[in-house]
């Protein structure tokens, strides 16, 4: 499974509510946080709204704030709402029903099993603990294009 | 519960050695969470982790009303090719304790007790379809050690159980 690019943008979006449980942030700043386009991101807001994950607030400083339980949400949770290649599921691939396609299909279901135990087990709070953990070690050199 | 009442029961219970007396309690908790009473297996584990060895542990987390967890774990050297290295084999919290800490205390524990008997690195292994205690373990810092598990069905054995 390769992580679109909405759920990514979701999956950021909800950490940064996340970490300022008690604030709410605009659309806006969360955008240009993550260099995205505020109409983009305020599409993927909306369907998470529509799920309970944050809650919109109207007003002059209007914008959103988390009403998820950070210690029960998942990454699983929050991607699932924005790709369904998730969960293992009957996608038919030209050779299947030959006996390289049942072996093949043993070796990927591994890795799906592997991706969906490690998505479904770490919630939003621990994420917020690795994120903690990540500002407090030194940053590496940005990388440079190759050419 | 509310916060106060939740670090109320937290640092009311006592982290200590697992004791003969313990076995009941264990056996109840471990049933409660798998389905399935165990009592030989953990009167055997009490016997072997119990005994004055500073790489084995086997704790549980007591308060007035008893045993609410215990959590076993052990120093093992070259394991899997693997440098000296802690190693947490089970941890149970009674399902109505859970969400108050006594996971978390019981793991430290274990770690400290990994920590003065001078490893630097702990690990477990965990069923992949079981999120609950996959969780537990990833809140408190763990993350995908550099080990893949594989297994595989005997022959023979297979063989044996389907006639069973």
């Amino acid at each position: 499974m390769k992580l679109q690019r909405n759920a990514r943008l979701a999956l950021y979006a909800v950490l940064e509510f996340a970490q300022q449980p008690d604030r709410q942030l605009a659309t806006a700043s969360i955008a240009q946080t993550y260099d995205v386009s505020a109409h983009h991101l305020a599409k993927v807001l909306a369907r998470l709204a529509q799920h309970g994950i944050v809650e919109s607030v109207r007003g002059a400083s209007g914008g959103y704030r988390f009403s998820g339980n950070a210690k029960r949400l998942t990454l699983l949770d929050v991607v699932a709402l924005f790709q369904d290649d998730v969960a293992p599921g009957p996608q038919h691939e030209p050779g299947d029903a030959t006996a390289a396609g049942h072996a093949l299909a043993a070796v990927l279901s591994e890795i799906e099993h592997i991706e969906r135990a490690t998505l479904s087990s770490i919630t939003v709070a621990t994420m917020l603990k690795l994120i903690e953990r990540a500002q407090r070690r030194p940053r590496p050199p940005p990388r440079t294009a190759r050419r | 519960m509310t916060k106060s009442s939740e670090s109320t029961a937290d640092s009311a219970l006592l982290i200590r050695k697992a004791a003969p007396r313990d076995l009941p309690q264990i056996v109840a908790i471990d049933a409660l969470v798998t389905g399935i009473e165990k009592r030989e297996y953990w009167r055997e584990m009490l016997r072997r982790f119990a005994r004055r060895d500073s790489r084995r542990q086997f704790l549980v987390a007591a308060g007035s009303a008893g045993v609410a967890g215990f959590a076993i774990g052990e120093v093992r050297d070259w394991e899997f090719g693997a440098p000296p290295c802690g190693w947490v084999f089970a941890i149970d919290v009674h399902p109505q304790l859970r969400l108050h800490g006594v996971g978390t205390r019981l793991l430290q524990a274990i770690c400290d007790g990994f920590a003065r008997a001078g490893v630097t690195r702990v690990r477990t292994l965990l069923d992949r379809d079981d999120p609950l205690v996959l969780s537990f373990f990833r809140s408190q810092g763990m993350m995908a050690a550099p080990l893949i598990p594989l297994e595989m069905e005997l022959p023979a054995a297979a063989a044996e159980a389907r006639r069973r």
